[in-house]
């Protein structure tokens, strides 16, 4: 068996690694301005690189992140561009792969000359990617991995979003509050670093206010049968389950849950957020509640032009990982303005100094930890669609 | 109780589906010695054509308008998804299997092994990398039994299991297609002397595994409700364990075998650690492969040098 999967590990690689030289090939002169004088240097378009879930269980995260990024890119070449500069959107396709998100970010560094790197959505991604940034100190600004490790790597990784321990004390706070609910479970997914990360928070900040987590049950990322932690967890009096995984292990765990007969709350994270939730979960995932950075349904001026922009561009509304795609490139795009340049260095200051930028998903302000300090919303599935809930503050 | 109940009844319907899968492993090894690692793909584009069929009959306009997809479109569908299977199953064995039957037995097995490769990127580039939710060609209704839920999926599941596996048994020990095969299994040279057309029949059991594969695909699907152009790889895996367990080559060993690793699975998840349901499955392979490598039901068969 071994063999078998080292021969598809190493086929797999070789098949990439053939797309990818083909690839930079052909996108590679843009950014390939002559060797001393660095990537930022000359006249031409200045590269950014995006890395995302193109493809995968994850890709509607890395496709409406990357349509969101490309419109924010769209919008700062139409009024002219940084520093007389017109910048150019490359995105590489982890397909939700940690090893991918790596030579992902290798690749955009190496092959096509990025001056700086927006990525990933998944924490368990833009760990190993920003690693790798950080090493060639090039910035990245996360647009929305929530685990607290991700900016742990060092000075020149950002992000845009929240992070899971203040999630998960949203979460906490709303079912006791909220709900009034005593008793919870908790379904993680325990091969993704998002998915411990929040379940550990929501933990934390749930059993401190006399709450109790009455079971605690795992699956691992591709697993399509939940019927086993499901059943355990129905022989218990919690009055809830905590799902702090990704959509499409959300709805199937939904109708499930609806299929056994077990008709508890589910609540989770900013990880539900996609169509495809309400798609796969049908009628199952109705009256489930979960935490998010954004409502498209009560938004501020600036996010409402967001939202008809890009349902005029791609008829349909974005998600808040797609409004958090366009905050940012656009934190990016304000950090490189301020520093006149692409510098490397230069740019990673100026990120750290971001000050109450005006954002879709509300005021961003980096924090001496380079996460933004913002506020929570609450949405509850009512009919197949998201509906804002309330608003929790930091 | 009702708990562990209802986990041996996940655990049923779970291991039918690999016994499904298993008795493709099972036919293909008992005539020809050959691993056939692309039946996992198999599974999965019988899964896909099942998909294909329902949606093109407009199940997704029927689901809206809160109607019930008729059973004779299901049956339907069911026999779409298992031509569609056993077609591929067959071109692949005329394409690939067919011109290496004589090479040395490493090259069948690499050839298997790329077939698979190949099905699994295709279906990716064809099929889309998105999981698709499977349309309900069987309207779910759930009963519940002195608290374990059992839902009309999960029954058909191990029905369907049972008739076909019997179905395969009698086709096997009843007929002369099935006497045809079993002589090939013996000795493929002699039982061409003896004017057998080893070539339909070797044909014949790809086809029929093939389409056992594909039963399984849509069972699959309706039961775990996603499915993805890699579902074969684990799922396949797991069917291949439980013929090795029930012992490879043996039709009733692949039903055991598919039965003891999904019920093993489910008690696993559910009472020690779903983080060990994989590792225990292929514990017991190697357990298996130590202490009685012809399987559960296997018979040791002397092999004359």
């Amino acid at each position: 068996m071994i063999r078998r999967r080292t021969l598809i590990a190493l086929l797999t690689l070789s098949a990439v690694y053939a797309g990818c030289k083909k690839d930079g090939a052909a996108g590679g002169p843009a950014g390939a301005t002559s060797g001393s004088a660095g990537p930022g240097a000359g006249s031409g378009e200045v590269v950014v690189g995006h890395y995302a879930s193109m493809t995968g269980s994850e890709a509607h995260f890395g496709q409406d992140t990357d349509k969101a990024i490309r419109m924010a890119i769209d919008e700062v070449n139409g009024s002219g561009g940084v520093v007389g500069r017109k910048l150019k959107v490359v995105t590489v396709d982890t397909r939700g792969d940690a090893a991918e998100a790596a030579n992902a970010v290798t690749r955009l560094i190496d092959v096509e000359r990025s001056v700086a790197i927006l990525g990933e959505v998944a924490s368990s991604l833009s760990l190993p990617g920003g690693r790798i940034a950080q090493r060639r100190k090039i910035p990245m600004v996360s647009p929305s991995s929530t685990n607290p490790k991700v900016t742990e790597i060092g000075d020149y990784v950002f992000r845009v979003c929240f992070i899971d321990p203040f999630q998960g004390k949203v979460m906490a706070k709303f079912a006791k509050e909220n709900l009034k609910i005593e008793r919870v479970a908790v379904l993680k997914d325990q091969k993704s670093d998002y998915s411990i990360g929040l379940a550990d928070a929501f933990k934390a900040a749930f059993e401190p206010t006399g709450g109790k987590i009455v079971v605690e049950q795992s699956y691992s990322k591709g697993d399509t049968d939940f019927s086993a932690q499901l059943t355990a967890i129905k022989n218990t009096d919690a009055q809830a389950i905590f799902v702090p995984g990704y959509y499409t292990d959300v709805g199937a765990i939904a109708k499930t849950a609806e299929r056994l007969g077990v008709k508890l709350i589910l609540l989770g994270g900013d990880g539900w957020d996609s169509p495809d939730l309400f798609k796969i979960g049908g009628n199952a995932i109705n009256g489930a509640y979960f935490s998010n950075h954004f409502a498209p349904d009560a938004a501020t001026p600036k996010a409402k032009k967001f939202v008809a922009d890009f349902k005029a561009k791609h008829g349909v509304e974005p998600t808040g990982l797609g409004a958090l795609g366009w905050d940012a490139a656009m934190v990016l795009v304000e950090a490189m303005k301020k520093a006149g340049g692409f510098e490397a260095d230069a740019v990673r200051k100026a990120l750290s100094e971001t000050r109450d930028f005006e954002g879709v998903t509300g005021k961003i302000t980096m924090d001496p930890q380079r996460n933004a300090n913002k506020s929570a919303v609450v949405l509850k599935v009512v009919d197949g669609a998201a509906k804002y809930e309330t608003t929790v503050e930091p | 109780m009702s708990q562990l109940l209802q986990q041996i009844v996940n655990g049923l319907s779970l291991g039918s589906i690999y016994a499904l899968i298993a008795l493709g492993y099972t036919m293909v090894y008992g005539i020809l010695k050959l691993i056939n690692f692309a039946h996992s793909e198999v599974f999965m584009v019988g899964a896909y054509a099942g998909y294909f069929a329902a949606t093109w009959l407009g199940i997704e306009s029927m689901e809206a308008a809160g109607q019930a997809f008729p059973l004779y479109l299901a049956v339907g569908v069911l026999l779409v998804a298992m031509a569609s299977s056993a077609a591929l199953g067959m071109a692949i064995e005329r394409l690939a299997y067919r011109p290496v039957r004589n090479a040395p037995r490493l090259t069948p097995l690499i050839t298997a092994i790329g077939v698979s490769l190949l099905l699994q990127n295709l279906g990716l580039l064809v099929f889309g990398p998105n999981p698709r939710r499977y349309p309900p060609v069987l309207k779910e209704v759930t009963y519940e039994l002195g608290g374990v839920v059992l839902t009309n999926v999960k029954v058909t599941i191990f029905v369907v299991t049972l008739l076909l596996m019997v179905g395969l048994q009698l086709l096997v020990h009843r007929t002369w297609t099935g006497k045809a095969m079993r002589a090939v299994s013996v000795n493929l040279d002699a039982a061409k002397l003896m004017g057998i057309d080893t070539n339909r029949t070797i044909a014949a059991t790809f086809g029929i595994g093939s389409a056992l594969a594909a039963a399984g695909g849509i069972l699959f699907g309706l039961d775990q409700i996603t499915i993805n152009p890699l579902m074969g790889v684990l799922t396949g895996l797991k069917a291949f364990v439980a013929a090795v367990l029930g012992g490879i080559g043996n039709v009733p060993g692949a039903m055991l075998g598919g039965l003891l690793i999904g019920l093993s699975e489910q008690l696993v998840a559910g009472y020690v650690s779903p983080d060990y349901r994989d590792a225990i499955t292929f514990l017991v392979l190697i357990a298996i492969l130590i202490f009685r490598p012809e399987g559960l039901l296997g018979v040791v068969r002397q092999e004359k040098v």
